[in-house]
């Protein structure tokens, strides 16, 4: 039986999962208090866990320390806002922030069941088959590093005993050659879905920090849903002004150019990477445009249409586009693209994007329909 | 479900040994028990203060959470885990190398010697692992008959207080007659009734009882009567007992809050003598090893070892460096006679530099100081300027210009108070009760003694909206905040500040 500490480990995860989605609204809009830990990991700040007390305030208290230093001297180590020392000489209870990981479909379940997100059904044929190693049978073959040692000396228990030469007295097993049993490869085939997110971004001037921002969260968030829905998972970041170019997350996220916009470009540089590396009967693509609305002609914007219209939406599972409210922007694209295809459009899906606090609602626009 | 084992083979061996030379120093100890866990064993026992049961509760879970998250990242390993109990339980770590165990050993006497023999000890309950099975098994009655959701709520409104306690409680009388009453009773109806709830009532809800009896007979005059109905618990600084024996709850209530103040006394001890204790135990270690158990080859093993948990830090004092630097500074003086009338007032610096009476007393005074002080009185009486400048002490002081920590100052007093500051009080808040009619309305007035230091606000109305729960009357709260005196008060929605 399990330790009864399992049962309030669990009753802990419970709570904790309670408080991310009654903070799920924070969490969102501001963007970055979750941090990925690779693994599909995440860090998820928890202050407001522990048990409340009356407590010193930190800052005014100050403590006593060891070591060398001129009086003025920081103790604290690094820089700018300073640790605030524990200042409790006979007490291991100082103020640590209560950091707890959540595993990606943790979180996203979380945000599924709080925007009541519909599970994907993927597209019904491209169900891709794979095969899967998994090292949960014996064999007796394989290399020396994967001897299996307590099947090894049972296997010569059992030839000792069979052929009487096992002696009670004196339990000596001496396994040979015959008797090695490995850990072997079980291939199993599993039917998985994989999919292909197209991230698009207008970075010309009107683009400040705070619309990149709002992409950047929002692009996290849907980044998780589709995680949860998919075993794998590509991403693709595409940048454009007047011309478009594939970068690294990294670079989509802080580029800043200035100069024009042509929608049509970055729509014809994913037309290309969906053709020569995604075969739709395979993949499930999603397309997702972020601009503030401002292109640079009607002209161009009939190219996009077309563009939509002839290559990328038969392709895709759905096409979403969000318009990030700025200044400068005229958000024009949003009515051009509004006019053509509604907002019950099966395969199209339009979401304005005020600021942070609009970021949920928005995500809930294009993740609810379950495509 | 227990994963420990007890301990056999060369260990047992290697236990005899340590236990001779701790026989040969003279230290006086309990029952010594080492028993073998992993390293998942022992984040549970960690978990749960050191016990093997405890009442069901999401802390636990979430302190298993913290730390075996932090074992996985190699932040932090846990050492050594010993019980303050008879016969005295440690664990050692599986994984642990044998040097490790020799020291972990050594070490585990010591704290051993200071449980048995320090005497803010001498009224806990040496057979706590019992009491806390028992209050888990009462909690989770209490958790099939209620709700485990309404048991829990309340446990969290209990632990928000469990801080509030007063220290002269340890050494009451009629508090030492009860817990031994208590114990009898305990063991009287576990055995009666085996497994009936109906007859729960045992332990702190009797003393609740008993309690309530108290405030309307014994302790009053029938010409103070009045006087004192007015004033219940005025200066109370033992919060949960107050709220026992004077808030509107039900029994199973008062119970558990019961149940969380024995578990909270019976942990005050070691809280208030942390830096003795590890001091002590470290200075055992340290002589045992370099004196007898060591071999040569693990000596740079040992000093590495032996470094990490000496390490200095500039943020707080390590209690196991300054303990055990202060240990020794102690048998150093009373080795060469560098105390008292003489010495003090030796005008000549040379003469007090290589001041030798030999009168060889370090020894005998230090085993008498781990007996009768606790860390306040322990740094009050024997930190000397010249300790303090030999440790590179210092205090700190945050600068709002840079908002950074920074040095204050390393003169002597200051330092001396600042620690003795941090230790008053285990290094919590003094909060008291002043009145139990504030307002003539039944709200309850709660005063934060104030000694320079301001409280955390936000937590504090937290606390006093769990108070209220409680208590299911107004809250209180006279303190000084931002240099001005204030009352806060809490009417269970929000707290406000009273106009003054």
């Amino acid at each position: 039986m399990d330790h009864p500490i399992k049962r309030d480990h669990a009753r802990f995860r419970k709570i904790v999962k309670g408080k991310v989605r009654e903070n799920l609204r924070k969490y969102v809009s501001q963007g970055q208090q979750i941090i990925p830990k690779g693994d599909d990991k995440f860090t998820v700040p928890m202050p407001s866990i522990d048990i409340p007390r009356f407590k010193f305030g930190d800052k005014s208290e100050g403590g006593t320390g060891q070591g060398q230093g001129e009086q003025g001297e920081p103790v604290d180590g690094e820089p700018g806002e300073g640790q605030p020392g524990e200042g409790e000489a006979g007490e291991g209870e100082g103020n640590k922030e209560l950091e707890v990981e959540m595993g990606v479909d943790e979180l996203a379940k979380i945000l599924g069941e709080e925007l009541e997100l519909p599970n994907i059904e993927p597209k019904g044929k491209q169900q891709i088959a794979s095969t899967v190693d998994k090292y949960t049978s014996i064999g007796t073959v394989g290399p020396d590093s994967l001897k299996h040692l307590k099947r090894t000396y049972k296997q010569a228990l059992k030839r000792q005993m069979a052929t009487g030469i096992y002696d009670p007295s004196n339990p000596r097993v001496v396994p040979i050659r015959s008797d090695y049993r490995y850990r072997s490869a079980d291939t199993k085939i599993e039917m998985e879905n994989s999919a292909v997110v197209i991230y698009m971004m207008d970075v010309s001037g009107s683009m400040g920090e705070e619309q990149k921002e709002i992409v950047r969260t929002e692009s996290f968030w849907i980044n998780l849903w589709l995680k949860s829905q998919y075993k794998d998972i590509d991403i693709r970041y595409i940048i454009h002004d007047a011309t478009a170019k594939e970068v690294e997350e990294e670079t989509f996220f802080r580029t800043r150019e200035s100069g024009g916009t042509l929608i049509s470009s970055a729509f014809k540089l994913c037309k290309h990477i969906i053709e020569t590396d995604y075969d739709p009967n395979e993949w499930n693509i999603y397309p997702f445009h972020f601009s503030d609305g401002d292109n640079w002609s009607a002209d161009d914007t009939k190219m996009c249409l077309s563009l939509l219209d002839d290559h990328i939406l038969p392709a895709s599972n759905m096409f979403c586009y969000g318009q990030v409210e700025s200044r400068y922007g005229s958000g024009q694209f949003y009515k051009d693209l509004n006019a053509k295809y509604h907002l019950d459009h099966e395969k199209v899906i339009l979401s304005k994007i005020k600021n942070k606090d609009a970021i949920l609602d928005s995500i809930k626009e294009f993740l609810g329909k379950g495509k | 479900m227990l994963r420990a084992k007890p301990i056999s083979g060369d260990l047992l061996e290697l236990q005899r040994e340590i236990q001779g030379y701790a026989d040969e120093f003279g230290l006086d100890y309990f029952p010594q028990v080492f028993e073998m866990c992993d390293y998942d064993t022992i984040n549970i026992l960690a978990a749960q203060g050191g016990f093997p049961i405890r009442y069901p509760h999401w802390k636990f879970g979430m302190d298993y959470d913290q730390l075996s998250k932090g074992y996985r990242f190699g932040i932090q390993k846990i050492y050594e885990m010993v019980i303050n109990s008879d016969p005295c339980y440690a664990y050692l770590l599986e994984v642990n190398n044998w040097l490790d165990q020799k020291l972990v050993m050594a070490h585990v006497y010591g704290h051993n010697d200071f449980f048995k023999n320090n005497m803010w000890f001498s009224n806990t309950n040496r057979k706590m692992m019992d009491v806390m099975a028992n209050h888990g098994t009462k909690i989770r009655r209490y958790m099939e008959k209620y709700g485990q959701e309404k048991v829990e709520s309340f446990i969290d409104k209990a632990l928000s207080i469990e801080n509030l306690l007063d220290i002269n409680h340890l050494f009451e009388t009629n508090e030492v007659l009860e817990s031994r009453r208590r114990k009898e009773e305990l063991a009287k109806i576990e055995g009666e009734n085996d497994g009936y709830m109906n007859d729960d009532r045992s332990a702190a809800l009797k003393s609740f009882m008993r309690g309530q009896e108290k405030i309307k007979s014994n302790d009053i005059g029938p010409e103070e009567e009045d006087v004192a109905e007015k004033n219940v618990g005025r200066g109370e600084r033992d919060i949960m007992r107050f709220l026992i024996q004077n808030a509107p709850i039900e029994e199973w209530q008062a119970d558990i809050l019961g149940c969380i103040r024995e578990e909270a006394y019976y942990f005050l001890p070691q809280r208030i003598t942390k830096i003795m204790n590890e001091g002590w135990a470290s200075y055992w270690h340290s002589t045992i090893m370099t004196t007898r158990a060591m071999n040569s080859n693990e000596f740079i093993d040992f000093a590495d070892k032996h470094a990490g948990v000496m390490v200095m830090s500039k943020q707080n004092i390590n209690p196991y460096k300054i303990g055990i630097e202060l240990f020794r500074d102690i048998e150093f003086r009373w080795n060469t006679g560098r105390f008292g009338k003489d010495y003090n007032e030796c005008e000549s610096l040379e003469e007090k530099e290589n001041w030798n009476r030999n009168l060889g007393l370090g020894r005998e005074k230090i085993f008498e100081i781990r007996k009768s002080h606790n860390d306040i009185s322990f740094i009050d009486e024997f930190l000397t300027p010249e300790f303090c400048n030999r440790q590179q002490l210092f205090t700190y002081k945050f600068n709002p210009r840079s908002s950074r920590m920074e040095i204050d100052t390393r003169d002597f007093q200051a330092i001396k108070q600042k620690l003795l500051t941090q230790l008053t009080n285990f290094g919590q808040p003094l909060i008291q009760v002043e009145d139990a009619n504030f307002m003539n309305r039944k709200e309850l007035l709660l005063k934060h003694v104030h000694q320079g230091v301001d409280l955390d606000m936000q937590f504090a109305s937290q606390t006093m909206s769990n108070i209220f729960a409680i208590w299911k009357r107004p809250v209180n709260l006279s303190t000084q905040y931002e240099d001005k005196e204030v009352v806060f008060h809490f009417d269970g929605k929000e707290m406000k500040q009273l106009n003054k």
